[in-house]
């Protein structure tokens, strides 16, 4: 568990920030630009101090501002990938993936060297200087340099923010894979949705310096505080589910969501694998009976849990089966069905509007 | 050479290599440290301190050397000091010229030094924190190496101008042939005796040249350095 509660001021811009993250884990740092994230890793990292507050990870203070502990940022065993990479121009791929390393040889090792060149598909770069590479294959050096230091801790500030969509493409199946493969907990800075939800176990929601809302991405995606930020279009709940049978020739999969099952466009999986999905909210129908000859493929029976009016109509919490879904619907819709908590409703939604990413670390349960 | 230049040319050429020589390879690691206080240093006083450092450059050196010879010289109180306790003697030897020159050309290498430290992303000493490195290793590791462009157009530079150096190698370390008249020193020499035209037309062209090889040298070098880097 890493524990944080800090506060600093620096001119107009005031932090105020207290959260957990658990371990193993990946906890994303959510919020606008100027809300304080990137702040708050450098002061994990101890590469800024705070006015005040503690940092602990597991059993170890590592900042504590009332004792005046501060251990610094080449001992803390933390690792960072910064924005920019920050790729030592002087040394080829392979001095800087062995700059950590070397540095790190007292601790236990994570990961080997072939093994994270591997990981990573660094193994054709290692002769070449950083300056031959392209935008992703230097975050991947990055990666791979802060991992073989032997972190506790990996800290990775908006690793895709200076990629295009094409290269973060290239780059996000190698975050996932080390999510799933090193179960190194990870925070995970982003102003990005989709990467929250293609990594994150938990989310930090940031605005102007101060935590607005925290808890697992599934809970969150619940919760309107998330929803203000993420506007209208993203707003959707987060399920997990697991694949029970897959249809290579369509590219659709069948997914165990809660007591009921979901089709799906997802590519790639094997029966058994765990899938992360977001349902839409303006992608679902409902209906008060079951409907006939429509293509959507999924129509799920569930109970209306709350109905939440704001000026673009209504937003419906559904139970399906287990599982929390969200519909938007219009305000003349809501009125028409005559729908009311604890009312049954069957929620429609096409397979091809929803897609899945494999997700095998489990959520930890806050304990 | 030797059918080109007379023993004599030959020998303030020589020693005017020695001389420059000696004094950047003297200077150079003070000057690091300088360059590195200078430009990542907080302290009270910095832009004073960063004066000093550069005074030299505006100074006449003939004050420079007679600065030196009132605080060396034989009854000077650290001349004295030093000869009395090391038996250092420096007024009028090559290694006198070499500090007199050492002391003209620093703020040049310093300058150097720490314009290509300036230009260094602190963000990879960061990175560097991160992995690991404590302060003298990220000095050595990533600081040291980065300025190496800076450092090597600083000592080239100072080199191509200590070949030159006059007024405060004369001033403090007198013209002694083959000891401390390097070619510039010649060059004066020939022009103050009779029928010395021709002889000091050859120095004059030769002290061109040495000069115009050392900046292109230091171009040179510093662009491999650079490419080596990355940065064009």
């Amino acid at each position: 568990m890493l524990r944080v509660q800090l506060s600093l001021r620096r001119g107009e811009f005031a932090l105020e920030a207290a959260f957990d993250a658990p371990t193993p884990g990946v906890t994303a740092l959510f919020g606008r630009s100027g809300s304080g994230k990137t702040t708050l890793v450098n002061l994990i990292a101890g590469l800024l101090s705070p006015d005040a507050g503690s940092v602990r990870l597991g059993d170890e203070l590592l900042t504590d501002r009332a004792t005046g502990l501060a251990v610094p940022p080449e001992r803390r065993r933390i690792g960072y990938v910064f924005q920019d990479a920050r790729l030592f121009p002087h040394l080829s791929v392979q001095g800087n993936l062995r700059y950590g390393e070397r540095r790190a040889r007292a601790a236990p090792a994570l990961i080997g060297f072939a093994e994270v060149t591997a990981l990573l598909g660094l193994e054709g770069l290692l002769a070449r200087q950083p300056h031959q590479l392209s935008g992703g294959e230097r975050q991947r050096v990055a990666l791979g340099r802060a991992l073989l230091a032997r972190p506790r801790l990996l800290l990775l500030d908006e690793p895709l923010a200076s990629l295009d969509l094409a290269r973060r493409e290239e780059v996000l199946p190698y975050l996932e894979a080390l999510r799933d493969r090193l179960a190194i907990p990870m925070v995970y800075v982003s102003h990005q949705f989709e990467e929250v939800l293609r990594l994150a176990t938990h989310l930090v929601l940031l605005e102007g310096g101060r935590v607005l809302a925290a808890g697992s991405v599934n809970a969150l995606s619940l919760d309107a505080r998330l929803q203000r930020v993420l506007g209208p279009d993203l707003v959707g709940a987060v399920l997990d589910g697991t694949v029970t049978h897959t249809d290579a020739a369509e590219g659709s999969a069948q997914l165990a969501v809660g007591g009921g099952t979901l089709q799906v466009s997802l590519r790639g999986v094997a029966p058994g694998t765990r899938v992360r999905l977001q349902v839409l909210a303006r992608d679902v129908i409902l209906a008060t009976q079951p409907v006939q000859g429509l293509s959507v493929r999924n129509a799920l029976p569930g109970t209306v849990c709350a109905i939440e009016r704001d000026e673009l109509g209504a937003l419906v919490h559904l139970d399906v089966g287990g599982a929390m879904v969200l519909a938007r619907i219009t305000a003349q819709a809501l009125d028409a069905l005559r729908l009311r908590p604890g009312d049954a409703a069957w929620t429609l939604f096409k397979a091809i509007s929803t897609r899945g990413h494999a997700f095998t670390l489990r959520t930890p349960r806050p304990s | 050479m030797q059918g080109l230049l007379a023993p004599a040319e030959l020998e303030a050429l020589r020693l005017s290599l020695a001389v420059a020589a000696r004094s950047v390879v003297c200077s150079l690691p003070l000057a690091v440290l300088i360059a590195w206080v200078l430009g990542r240093g907080r302290f009270p006083g910095r832009t004073l301190f960063d004066a000093l450092v550069h005074l030299p450059l505006v100074l006449p050196p003939v004050a420079v050397g007679y600065v030196l010879l009132v605080l060396l010289g034989a009854r000077g109180s650290l001349g004295g000091f030093l000869a009395r306790h090391f038996g250092i003697v420096l007024p009028f030897t090559t290694a006198g010229a070499a500090l007199a020159t050492a002391v003209m050309t620093f703020p040049l290498m310093v300058r150097a030094m720490r314009l290509s430290l300036e230009s260094i992303d602190q963000g990879l000493e960061d990175a560097a924190r991160t992995l690991g490195a404590g302060a003298l290793d990220r000095f050595c590791s990533i600081t040291l190496p980065l300025m190496l462009p800076g450092i090597l157009a600083g000592a080239v530079t100072a080199f191509a101008a200590g070949l030159g150096e006059f007024g405060a190698v004369i001033t403090f370390a007198s013209n002694v042939p083959g000891v401390t008249r390097t070619l510039p020193l010649a060059l004066y020499t020939a022009m103050q005796s009779p029928n010395g035209d021709a002889l000091a037309l050859r120095l004059a062209g030769l002290s061109f040249a040495l000069g115009l090889l050392g900046l292109l040298a230091a171009e040179y070098l510093v662009r491999r350095v650079r490419r080596r880097l990355g940065r064009s």
